[in-house]
């Protein structure tokens, strides 16, 4: 593969564990890159003399006499513009049967960027689905993750974000990917005719898991590549970061370190944090946007990665059925933008923020008033009135297949205001329901 | 510490940011070393010496770092360089100034001057030749921003000195000497107006520190009214993600009447700094009407930044805001969020292999943070002014759950307790701040209470506990109201609900995104509580339970408008009126 002239081969492993092997061997750098038995493995610990190596596809087979060459380098990628349309995988080798890619190599997995050289983000990513651009508006160099259970249709939607979203690179990192969502993405990008802007670095289920842990600093080092370099707005989509903090407890577990919270590694906020925060706008106009899938079990955010994934990123989506009206919606309680206050009622209608706002009160009225219908008491004519509106409010406004514009969803919801209350029950400031009040 | 020759050392093993090093002298806990990996000397901290093995943690990546590199102990601790200058700069948890790194990302190794060698400042002597001096003593002052900076005796200088010489009025570069002391052995001492100081120990130049007693406001109902928070004083901030933790600690920072404000922007996110940068350089100190940044100090170690360098942010921040309060300043300085320290002793603490405690966290961490709190506080300083460092931190429970190690610890050595409740971010009841649960200890305090009869007049006290009360019973009532059904339960009960929904909307929430409402100074504060609890003291009467709702509602919805206005305006008169008004028609006339 990567073999020169007079370097070293070892020959001698003295342990294996099931992710890692450890031999003896002098002059390696620490996070070196080595292939053992061709495989390709990193240096994760040096006591001394003895070099722990972490072997992303697994040690099945392994003999103690293998061969173990140190490619004297970090993990890396070749960046350039041929990366555009085509499908890598974790060691960012083609995978779609195309030409080997020529372009600069970079090392993965780069520095952070100076915090005072960021810009804040201001750009709004409108979606169409008011769920998101009403109640939870995402913004440029914003990160975010779905928070989802494993049978809702997290991938669907993020697929329709990324689509409908105007920026000029899309980047999938796809991790621990069933076959069938690889190719439900690939169909989806290939229909919709925009394959050439878009990238993607995929491990699926057939792949050996800790191979993913190598999957988000592949896709960000291509993402920091158009949006530094060639000042694009990049949008990098993350599924399924479960699977991924679940690869980092595989590995700290062979390595014997002592678990935190949840059998998961005590340095999960750092490693998050490291991935999430390359999220980030920069004063030249590029920018990179992460949207993330976060996978929960049983709705339990309470969990070391969603809690500590929520900690991190700027607001988290959470999709629920609702049996009203039978479709998808994007929840409105659990849900939260960070950034929209960027761009609210300054990129968008200055009325935005109120009506947000009231809107989702009414809708947690409605909430309460169903409490009280399904205990057996009597409702009132308030909370007959906040059903019927929290029924329309989410088949017009909620539901994910909702596609319009944002003055059309603020229209909509003066609609709705002014069937179903009075004035003082929508309770907005008086100079706005003056200017906007439908009668 | 100081050594004549510097222990030198080889590299022998590494685990992510912590490294072995063989060393061949002498090494101190806690001393500061430099691995020199190539071109780059990569900073780091000793953290356990073990025979003639030093484990240091690194504060950059070690990624490419081999076995045998060389080390070189530098024979100090981690040191902050204090000195005029400081304010308004955007700091990293060493006090590197970022805005001096070259490049859109930070390069390894790459460390930069806190201060500018090169500014003239206008000096001015306070001290005069013959006069005796100690540690802390003030030299003279320079203007930093509108800032009085005083040029103090070096806090390394422990003994007693007589003052030989002092420059006269003029401008001067930081380094050059000021002022000459002489010991008692006859020892001179140039002193510059630089010094430097460990960040992990305290700076004790004053003579006592008495129990704080004076409000510090902030301009939000929900602190300075139910549970304010003193100069000097503690609190923290505990709230599961999405509760506005953030949103609450920046308009604090914003409002607060505090000299200057640091702020520590601990393993948090890096746009949230940025708010800051680019937000302070526009906002108008309300009480100078000087722009915000010329006051403040941030010390950004964001997330994604080294993690042992989180750690020492904290410190850092600590330091800066000791150093200023020596001066005789108010300091207030915020930490989001210690939770993210805590995590990085966790992490050092799991790659030495240390046996953990709860959730793996380290044993001593309830001490550690102890000891950090404890640095906060008023102070009476040898001159007879005071200064005051009054903290507020917040906490990230995992899984917002109260009963974590880091929020259980920081509980014991706080004051200050505002819980941010998820129940109230979901219903968008902001800030979240759960009046029932939370405490201010100080409103026990003696001196407080005679403190408040003094500013607030004779009823505030009993006005803010009955506010409180109405607050429980509110609570209670709803309680009933859910179990047993709007018509089950007598009308009393419906009104005590509404009651305490009143002073909920009107007192405790508060919108940070409006330009009235976001702050509200005391005596506004004042007026609107009276008011409101007038109101909740008025008897009303009531055919249904139906009625009640629709008239508080309507109550609520004038009072919020009245929030929305300029207090004391035309509009804002109006509203009042048109509240009195609504009020009269249902009273009970006696």
């Amino acid at each position: 593969m990567e073999r020169q002239a007079f370097q070293k081969i070892y020959t001698h492993l003295t342990n294996i564990t099931k992710a890692t092997v450890t031999l003896e061997a002098g002059d390696v750098g620490y996070e070196e890159m080595a292939i053992v038995h061709g495989r390709l493995a990193q240096v994760v610990k040096i006591m001394g003399k003895m070099i722990t190596l972490q072997v992303f596809s697994g040690t099945e087979g392994i003999p103690t006499d293998a061969e173990i060459l140190f490619l004297g380098r970090p993990p890396q990628l070749k960046v350039s513009d041929e990366l555009s349309g085509r499908f890598f995988n974790a060691y960012g080798d083609p995978i779609d049967g195309g030409p080997e890619i020529n372009g600069e190599i970079r090392d993965i997995g780069s520095p952070s960027v100076n915090p005072v050289r960021r810009k804040q983000p201001s750009q709004l990513i409108a979606t169409g689905i008011a769920g998101i651009d009403l109640n939870n508006s995402l913004v440029s160099g914003q990160k975010i993750p779905f928070f989802a259970d494993p049978d809702q249709p997290y991938n669907q939607v993020m697929a329709s974000v990324a689509l409908r979203a105007k920026t000029d690179k899309i980047i999938l990192g796809g991790m621990g990917l069933t076959n069938d969502d690889y190719l439900y993405f690939k169909n989806v990008f290939e229909n919709a005719g925009a394959l050439e802007k878009i990238i993607s670095f995929v491990n699926t289920t057939d792949n050996p898991p800790v191979e993913r842990l190598l999957i988000p600093d592949m896709a960000l080092t291509a993402a920091e590549y158009f949006a530094v370099d060639k000042n694009e707005s990049v949008l990098v989509l993350l599924t399924d970061m479960t699977l991924f903090a679940d690869a980092l407890s595989i590995v700290s577990n062979r390595m014997d370190q002592i678990p935190s919270k949840d059998s998961m590694p005590g340095s999960l906020y750092s490693d998050l944090a490291r991935i999430y925060e390359k999220a980030v706008q920069f004063p030249s106009g590029g920018s990179i946007t992460i949207i993330a899938v976060t996978t929960l079990s049983g709705g339990d955010i309470t969990h070391a990665i969603p809690d500590n994934t929520g900690y991190i990123t700027e607001g988290q989506l959470f999709l629920r059925r609702d049996t009203e009206i039978g479709k998808v919606i994007v929840d409105p309680f659990r849900s939260l933008s960070r950034l929209k206050q960027l761009v609210i009622g300054k990129q968008t209608r200055e009325d935005h923020p109120q009506v947000m706002n009231a809107a989702i009160r009414l809708y947690a009225d409605a909430s309460n008033a169903r409490t009280k219908m399904e205990n057996g008491f009597d409702l009132t004519d308030y909370d007959e009135r906040t059903l019927e509106y929290a029924k329309a409010y989410s088949e017009k406004l909620l539901a994910i297949d909702v596609n319009v514009d944002t003055e059309t969803m603020l229209s909509i919801s003066w609609d709705l205001f002014s069937t179903h209350f009075s004035k003082a029950e929508v309770g907005i400031k008086a100079a706005i329901t003056e200017k906007y009040w439908k009668n | 510490m100081e050594r004549k020759n510097k222990t030198t050392g080889k590299v022998v093993g590494i685990v992510a940011n912590l490294v072995i090093v063989e060393t061949n002298g002498p090494v101190a806990q806690n001393e500061i070393c430099f691995i020199h990996l190539g071109q780059e000397n990569l900073m780091a901290e000793v953290i356990k010496i073990v025979g003639i093995k030093a484990y240091v943690q690194v504060f950059e990546s070690t990624r490419g770092l081999k076995v045998g590199t060389s080390v070189t102990f530098e024979g100090h601790l981690l040191e902050v360089t204090l000195g005029p200058g400081i304010l308004s700069k955007n700091y990293d948890g060493l006090q590197n100034d970022l805005d001096k790194m070259k490049g859109v990302f930070l390069t390894r190794g790459e460390y930069t001057d806190p201060l500018e060698r090169d500014s003239l400042w206008n000096f001015s002597p306070i001290a005069k030749v013959g006069d005796t001096v100690y540690a802390g003593s003030w030299l003279g002052e320079v203007m930093e921003n509108s800032i009085p900076h005083k040029i103090m005796v070096p806090f390394k200088l422990e003994k007693k000195y007589t003052v030989r010489s002092i420059v006269q009025a003029g401008t001067y570069t930081v380094d050059t000497t000021i002022a000459t002391i002489k010991d008692d052995e006859g020892n001179e001492i140039a002193i510059s107006m630089v010094q430097k100081w460990p960040v992990k120990m305290p700076i004790k130049a004053y003579d006592n520190k008495p129990r704080p007693f004076k409000l510090l406001e902030t301009g939000v109902r929900c602190i300075d009214t139910l549970n304010p928070i003193t100069e000097g004083g503690t609190g923290f901030i505990p709230g599961p993600f999405g509760t506005g933790k953030t949103v609450l600690q920046h308009a604090i920072s914003k409002q607060a009447e505090a000299d200057i404000v640091i702020i520590a922007a601990c393993g948090e996110r890096a746009n949230e700094v940025v708010e800051i940068f680019t937000e302070f350089p526009e906002l108008e100190d309300p009480r100078t009407g000087r722009k915000l940044i010329e006051r403040t100090i941030i010390i950004a170690n964001t997330s994604n930044m080294p993690v042992a360098a989180r750690e020492a942010s904290v410190y850092t921040a600590m330091t800066l805001a000791e150093y200023y309060r020596s001066m005789g300043l108010k300091i207030l300085l915020m930490a989001d969020s210690t939770s993210r320290w805590a995590q990085a002793l966790r992490e050092m603490s799991n790659r030495l292999e240390e046996l953990p405690g709860p959730d793996a966290f380290p044993m001593d961490l309830s001490a550690v943070i102890s000891n950090f709190y404890a640095r906060a506080g008023f102070v009476y300083l040898p001159n007879g002014t005071t200064g005051s460092i009054t903290f507020i931190g917040t906490v990230s429970p995992a899984g917002g759950n109260l009963k974590e190690p880091v929020t259980e610890s920081t509980r014991k050595a706080a004051r200050c307790f505002y819980g941010l409740s998820q129940a109230r971010a979901d219903s968008k009841r902001y800030p979240a701040i759960d009046a029932i649960e939370s405490y201010s200890k100080y409103l026990e305090y003696p001196e407080v209470q005679t403190y408040l009869e003094k500013n607030l007049g004779k009823e505030w006290l009993g006005q803010v506990l009955q506010a409180k009360d109405i607050l429980l019973r509110g609570k209670e009532a709803m309680e009933q109201i859910n179990i047993l059904g709007d018509d089950s339960v007598p009308l009393v009960f419906h009104d005590k609900y509404w009651k305490s929904e009143l002073i909920d909307f009107i007192i405790l929430q508060q919108d940070a995104f409006d330009k009235i409402d976001a702050s509200c100074p005391m005596n506004r504060q004042q007026y609107m509580l009276t008011s409101v609890l007038k109101v909740a003291n008025t008897e009303f009467k009531f055919d249904g339970f139906e009625e009640i709702g629709g008239f508080f509602k309507s109550i609520i919805n004038i009072y919020k408008q009245m929030n929305y206005s300029e207090f004391q305006s035309e509009k804002f008169t109006q509203y009042e009126s048109e509240l009195n008004t609504l009020v009269s028609n249902k009273q009970v006339n006696e």
